[in-house]
């Protein structure tokens, strides 16, 4: 079987661009023809998810890396390589001093991804710098990674306004806490961008449970139907809080859902981020190029409870929890590069610096106390605050007025 | 030049559907090639297709708005006067196309979107409620969404159940958005062109019942009226209309309600009672300054409204008036709703809509004897 026209988003040509039609099914097809395959083994993951470092540090043999035709990966280079470890301590340096901020009262709440900090950085590092990223709310990690300020980032959790940064200016969707709502939002701004003959690639994140919403379906179906480049990155950590994956799904693997939409989907061990870079950078180079969207499941493991509010031990097992330790995505890095020889001591010690200097960042910042002006209220709601938010906002300042006259 | 119906009080939105009818009858008589008359359908098609040519960011996309131009025919011709690219179909999915339009806006577009009836846009509400009318707030102004949400809304055609509902409370109670509804062809036009010219998301609720009801109008005039407005930065958003004046009572409208309460205006005065008629337009912002004039200076007040009364936007007109009015009230404020029931089967809708007699009992409640 060959991709027909029926797999390819219907004409979006203007008349005055009758030839876009084609050059879509072309670009389709080509996707199949380059790879020597089936559509439905360019559609299907691999056999196996893809992983290239084992959890010991250990560079699996080419030939396990993904040697399936179609599934074949190039290993990453030194510097991009370097670059991943560097953010994986600072990642991880990020979510351990989040943590302890909770615990001192300085933030309301702190999703950690603990343990999914290769998912967090593979994601940033795989974009170039006009490239979109939608995260969730436990995707802070990456969303420093794509250079939005480590204080900024944390101010929705802080719980001083409900999104601390400008997503235009940096290029990342305000941290969604609805689920999988913000896909749909991705395929939008890969839309907008397509229209505009852009060749902007979009990464749009969520978790396992997530994929059980509507809005998950609608957006993957829109993008292949649009011929969108939308990569749809899962971060299967197992758990939707205390629901085991079972209980979401039982497809083959949520990767296999791709093949529905008529698009590509592939597994990856989500807790090696050399294999995550291969894996998402192949994803963006395919769709910049004109291949659609693309479905990438990442199997990793939240190694903390969903938040500081929630109990972990009541719907799992600590034995479950330390296999996990051992496939910690930090440690077989460092051992992997150590082996290699990029990394000795005094490389370790400057990224443990720069990592500490991100901590200090986040404590003096999140440390003080920002004044909030009620008058933020109103403000924007909408571009001109109506007349009745005017004299909400009037009653505001008088109440207050009154309030410090008493004092 | 074209005869225009343009007033300065229409520029300034105190807009009397009646004194523009009159006009443009007497503009009509004047020169032939002025007003004619055109159904709301055409002029928010008209309003879509100049704002189209204004502004290449402007996209309309739905459910069969493409090829067919709308199951009511609304977009009929945008695809093929501006290409697939401008106004296309999407996939079946009402959330799908309202987050898609959110990330659209995000990244430099105006989308104009479709909800094929009111009861169809519930898939959507999450994106409606979390994201179109939160994300101006929530980025503190950073992220704009220019998003006009058409709703063909409310009943009175005969449809069968879930293509009737009066959906404008949900999207009027949740902050964030506008609410538009027209009443007059000529304001389909302009409200529908201000809505696109927002540079907030407007729920813009079309009464599918007047889709195909006429008015004398004049096009050039309502596109000299815009562009005017444009360059001098006014527009008639946010303010109720006088449709009727009158001195004994208020009839506060909105939609579909408005030609009923200029009906019942209309019996009433062969009776002798001079009934003023406020047609709300904009559901947000309200206009209080315009409709408690209006009850101020009459002393009474019937609010009609298709939807269930119960914890409906006439719910809050009449607390908003009372609060406002209070002492210039002779008879408590009464409304004339929809019943607290799902909306009827085409064969009992007659039962359930506010007719002509429910408003003109409603008035006679008003206490005339004291």
């Amino acid at each position: 079987m060959t991709i027909s026209a029926d797999h390819t988003a219907l004409g979006q040509d203007s008349p005055e661009q009758p030839a876009e039609t084609h050059v879509t099914e072309d670009a389709a097809a080509e996707a199949v023809r380059k790879f020597g395959i089936t559509v439905e083994d360019y559609m299907l993951p691999a056999r196996h998810q893809i992983q290239m470092v084992d959890q010991d540090g250990t560079l699996n043999p080419h030939t396990e890396q993904g040697a399936q035709p179609g599934h074949e990966y190039a290993l990453p280079g030194d510097a991009e390589l370097m670059a991943a470890y560097e953010q994986l301590v600072v990642g991880r340096r990020v979510n351990d001093q989040n943590s302890a901020l909770v615990r001192q009262g300085r933030m309301a709440v702190y999703p950690s991804s603990h343990g999914q900090e290769a998912c967090q950085v593979a994601a940033a590092l795989c974009l170039a710098d006009d490239d979109w990223i939608f995260p969730t709310y436990r995707d802070s990690v990456a969303v420093m990674a794509r250079g939005v300020d480590p204080v900024q980032t944390m101010t929705l959790f802080r719980g001083d306004w409900h999104s601390g940064y400008d997503p235009l200016k940096h290029k990342v969707g305000i941290q969604c806490t609805p689920l999988t709502t913000q896909l749909l939002h991705a395929v939008g701004v890969a839309h907008a961008a397509k229209l505009r003959g852009e060749d902007t690639v979009v990464l749009a994140m969520c978790g396992d449970g997530a994929t059980s919403e509507g809005d998950f379906h609608e957006a993957l179906n829109f993008a292949a139907v649009f011929h969108l480049p939308v990569i749809f990155f899962v971060q299967n950590n197992q758990y939707a809080i205390s629901v085991p994956l079972a209980h979401q799904s039982v497809a083959p693997s949520l990767a296999h859902k791709a093949v529905g939409y008529g698009m590509a989907g592939e597994r990856v061990d989500g807790n090696d981020v050399v294999a995550l870079l291969a894996v998402l950078g192949r994803a963006v180079k395919l769709a910049r190029e004109g291949s659609g969207p693309l479905l990438v499941e990442a199997h990793t493991y939240r190694m903390q409870a969903h938040t500081n509010a929630d109990d972990a031990t009541r719907y799992r097992q600590d034995s479950e929890v330390a296999q996990w330790v051992a496939k910690d995505p930090l440690k077989r890095m460092q051992t992997y590069l150590t082996d290699r020889g990029l990394l000795d001591d005094d490389g370790a010690a400057r990224i443990a610096e720069k990592a500490e200097a991100v901590a200090t960042q986040l404590r003096e910042g999140l440390g003080e106390d920002v004044p909030v002006d009620p008058q933020d209220l109103f403000r924007y709601v909408f571009s001109t605050p109506t007349p009745q938010l005017k004299e909400q906002s009037a009653m505001l300042a008088n109440e207050i007025s009154r309030d410090e006259a008493a004092k | 030049m074209s005869p225009t119906v343009t007033t300065s009080s229409e520029v300034n939105g105190n807009v009397s559907a009646a004194t523009a009818r009159a006009a443009a009858k007497a503009a009509a008589s004047a020169d032939a090639t002025g007003p004619q008359a055109i159904t709301m359908a055409k002029a928010l098609n008209t309003a879509m297709a100049d704002a189209m040519h204004a502004d290449s960011s402007v996209l309309v996309f739905g459910e069969d708005v493409g090829m067919l131009g709308g199951v009511f025919r609304i977009t009929d011709g945008l695809t093929k006067t501006f290409g697939e690219s401008r106004c296309f179909d999407t996939p079946l999915a009402e959330s799908g196309i309202v987050g898609m339009a959110v990330g659209m806006a995000m990244n430099g577009m105006r989308p104009v979107i479709e909800m094929q009836f009111d009861a169809f846009a519930y898939p959507a509400f999450e994106q409606i409620v979390s994201h179109v009318a939160k994300m101006h707030n929530r980025t503190k102004g950073a992220v704009k969404l220019p998003i006009v949400i058409r709703v063909p809304y409310a009943g009175g055609i005969g449809g069968v159940e879930h293509h009737c509902d009066s959906s404008e409370s949900y999207y009027a109670h949740t902050a964030g958005l506008k609410v538009f509804t027209p009443a007059t062809v000529a304001d389909g036009y302009r409200m529908l062109r201000e809505a696109i010219d927002s540079d907030d998301p407007v729920m813009f609720m079309e009464p599918k019942k007047l889709y195909w009801s006429k008015d004398l109008v004049d096009l050039e005039g309502l596109r000299a009226e815009h562009a005017d407005n444009t360059v001098r930065g006014t527009s008639s958003e946010g303010r109720a209309a006088i449709a009727r004046p009158g001195t004994d009572a208020t009839l506060i409208a909105y939609g579909p309600s408005v030609p009923t309460a200029l009906a019942a205006a209309a019996a009433a005065a062969e009776e002798g009672r001079s009934l003023e008629v406020i047609d709300v337009r904009s559901i947000v912002p309200f206009d209080d300054e315009t409709v408690c004039a209006s009850v101020r200076k009459t002393g009474r007040a019937v609010v009609i409204a298709e939807a269930h009364g119960f914890a409906s936007v006439s719910s809050e007109i009449v607390a908003r008036v009372q609060e406002r009015c209070f002492h210039y009230l002779a008879a408590p404020i009464r409304r004339v709703t929809g019943f607290d029931v799902p909306y009827p089967a085409p064969k009992l809708e007659h039962y359930y809509l506010p007719g002509v007699d429910r408003i003109l009992d409603a008035v006679d409640d008003l206490q005339w004897e004291d």
